[in-house]
């Protein structure tokens, strides 16, 4: 105990001395003044959530022996079919329940569901880290908004062009670095993010710079017309919400069933044991390049899928959409909800848009927050909070076979 | 020519300062293998003890009488901040990963970064901080037509002695004897009785520092520190270490240059829009056709 109450002391010392200046110094033009109240405030919040912590520490630490794993998630406990079957009519009707405001919320929830799911089969699947995930998202819309814009193209011809640009661009920056060992790629991806983003901004002429480009038009649905002219097609854009709920639930059940169908493929055993042993893996006789740059190039259609649309929705893009802070955004949702966890992934990206859309006046914090989740996560639950049962089974194998030598 | 001449002065200054941080990268890159993609943040909470260290000081009349006793107390003071703040990013987000996948130390490390400079666009928000710099700003010298501030000299002659410092100690003293033990063979120095954890610390402690000086040189140099000031030249940082060859020290003080010297001459040249770009296309070349970098073949050699 006393042990324990010099560490706690050692560790408040230590977030004072770090937290000190920083909070409580307001600097000024030329004044420098010290603030105590929010310092006392963040040192109580600290201790908190050290005593929170330790006492974790401590409960875990005692039921060690009869602890197995974190237990079959809630995702198991519900037979699978039901709870998609809920989950799928909840979906359906959802817009008929709901304003137009919750309508918004709930397209940008399937939008980072697509998102999510996208970046987790190069992240979870395959196990390479991508830093520039949004760029892709980046090259989908501005692919569509500039076809349409110049050229006229509709939505559903430029949904597939955005998706082979797409995979063109995760090809591109994909090749040379998926030859070197994965976190050259993940430093390699966040600077291709950076240059997606200064190219949009600084390319005038196309790209319209910072003030983006206006007039896109929404999707369009398309019947045949009876006309003087002969038979020809006549047209609506779906503006309206509801209708553009529905093509963005389709997005992102498209991305569902393919994200799980290649999880449960041969490409997909492939990826995992990409991500579990490279050199294992290549004297199986998997062509690694070609599997980790398969990864690549269909989480980046993924992505375009979801840019393309994302383009459609809003009728306007500009480069301050595609930031950095999209991407962890995009990888907190996949590292929050479960590498590889399908459920997993669709929960943490409902949390992670709806959370800050209910506490409004905490928005400044959310990135905060969610950093540190992050880090916390991989500490303490690194399969997430719905683990993908492999997953589970390889971070707590060692456990669960410990346990079965002790009762044996 | 003049021009040449003036570009090259400011490219080894900004160079110097990559160099600083490149260091940092290398050397916890050479020891764990891991990116550390907090350091940039690192390097912006070293930017804001100096100006907060600084305003201090002006706001209690000390600055103005002994301008240069201010420069020395804020770079000592951010360089002991971040040393702590390095141990406590080390005990928190990695030391409990060691034996964790590459991928889990990757995520920890950049919930980190963001963790960081969202806290520290918290504390002192989003506008950026100035710099008092109109005290030492003042002289400034022509060589051949290219004018050189003190600033720049200082800035150049102070990497150049923590350069030289960080040589020394990690080929001259025992504790850099153990930081290239342990980065070689990590269980076999272990065995002959160097303590990894501590080693490792003190690892990142040396890094930090680094890279402590480092925000403090840019704060001076472009006269504000801002919260997100870490991420662009954290990247760049880190193409220098690896066009250097990761790993190695010397490599990541040459890479520092080049990507210095690239930077300011193509801003100068080409785009100067599109400055940040060449860094990144310099990496992505340096993988394409030399992946080890420049002085990647010696990797024993001065590897830590």
């Amino acid at each position: 105990m006393r042990k324990e109450l010099v560490k706690f002391a050692v560790v408040m010392l230590w977030a004072f001395g770090l937290l000190f200046p920083m909070l409580g110094a307001q600097i000024g033009f030329e004044t420098f003044t010290f603030e105590w109240s929010r310092l006392v405030r963040v040192m109580g919040f600290v201790a908190v959530a050290y005593g929170a912590l330790a006492a974790q520490r401590a409960v875990s630490a005692h039921r060690k022996r009869g602890h197995r794993d974190p237990g079959p998630g809630l995702a198991e406990r519900v037979p699978p079919l039901w709870g998609w079957g809920i989950l799928a009519a909840v979906a359906l009707a959802f817009p008929w329940f709901a304003d137009n405001y919750a309508r918004d919320v709930a397209i940008n929830v399937l939008i980072y569901v697509a998102l999510g799911l996208g970046l987790n089969i190069v992240v979870g699947l395959a196990g390479l880290l991508d830093l520039g995930y949004i760029a892709f998202y980046a090259v989908g819309a501005y692919t569509y908004a500039l076809l349409n814009t110049h050229f006229g193209v509709p939505f559903w011809l430029a949904l597939p062009i955005g998706c082979v640009i797409s995979a063109g661009a995760g090809a591109f920056i994909g090749y040379p670095t998926l030859k070197m060992r994965g976190d050259y790629l993940a430093i390699v991806t966040l600077g291709f993010g950076e240059i997606i983003r200064i190219v949009l901004n600084n390319w005038d002429r196309v790209t319209e710079g910072p003030n983006g480009i206006l007039g896109i038009k929404a999707p369009g649905l398309y019947y045949p017309k009876l006309t003087e002219a002969g038979l020809t097609l006549g047209h609506v854009y779906l503006k309206n919400l509801t209708c553009l709920y529905y093509i963005a639930l389709v997005i992102a059940v498209v991305t569902i069933i393919g994200v799980y169908r290649l999880d449960h493929s041969r490409v997909g055993r492939a990826w995992v044991s990409i991500r579990e042993d490279e050199t294992a893996a290549e004297l199986t006789g998997i062509d690694t390049l070609r599997m980790k740059l398969l990864a690549y190039m269909l989480g980046a259609i993924f992505a375009g899928l979801a840019g393309a649309f994302y383009a459609a929705k809003v009728r306007y893009v500009n480069p301050s959409s595609f930031v950095f802070l999209e991407s962890a955004l995009v990888l907190c949702i996949v590292v929050l909800g479960g590498m590889g966890s399908i459920p997993g992934i669709i929960l943490a990206a409902a949390a992670i848009i709806v959370l800050p859309e209910v506490f409004r006046d905490l928005e400044l914090y959310r990135m905060l927050a969610f950093g540190g989740a992050m880090t916390l996560m991989m500490v303490y639950r690194p399969e997430g909070l719905i683990p993908a049962r492999r997953r589970r089974l390889e971070l707590h194998a060692r456990e669960a076979f410990a346990e079965e030598e002790g009762n044996a | 020519m003049e021009t040449f001449l003036q570009q090259m002065v400011n490219g080894l200054t900004l160079g110097a300062v990559y160099a600083l941080i490149a260091l940092g990268y290398t050397m916890v890159y050479g020891i764990i293998q891991l990116i550390n993609f907090a350091h940039g943040e690192i390097f912006a909470a070293g930017g804001y003890i100096g100006v907060i260290t600084l305003s201090f000081l002006q706001s209690r009349g000390v600055l103005e009488a002994h301008p240069t006793l201010g420069l020395v107390l804020a770079f000592a003071l951010a360089m002991v901040y971040c040393a702590f703040l390095a141990v406590a990013l080390e005990r928190m987000a990695y030391r409990p990963l060691r034996d964790a996948s590459r991928l889990s130390l990757l995520l920890s490390a950049l919930g980190m970064s963001i963790f960081f400079s969202n806290g520290m666009m918290l504390c002192q928000g989003v506008y950026d901080k100035a710099y008092p710099i109109q005290l030492y700003s003042t002289g400034q010298f022509t060589v051949g037509g290219a004018v050189v501030s003190y600033i720049q000299v200082y800035i150049f002659v102070g990497a150049l002695i923590l350069m030289i410092g960080l040589n020394l100690f990690v080929n001259r003293t025992r504790l850099g004897k153990a930081m290239r033990a342990t980065a070689q063979d990590k269980v076999m120095s272990a065995l002959l009785g160097i303590n990894a954890n501590r080693t490792i610390t003190i690892t990142f402690v040396i890094g930090s520092v680094l890279a402590a000086a480092a925000g403090v040189m840019v704060g001076l140099y472009y006269g504000s520190v801002r919260f997100d000031m870490g991420f662009i030249p954290g990247i760049k940082a880190f193409a220098a270490a690896v066009l250097g060859g990761i790993g190695n020290l010397t490599g990541a003080v040459l890479g520092g240059m080049i990507i210095g010297m690239v930077e300011v001459f193509a801003a100068g040249y080409l785009a100067s829009e599109y400055k940040d770009v060449f860094a990144f296309i310099i990496l992505i070349l340096v993988l394409y056709f030399r992946p080890t970098g420049i002085m990647g073949e010696q990797v024993d050699d001065t590897r830590v």
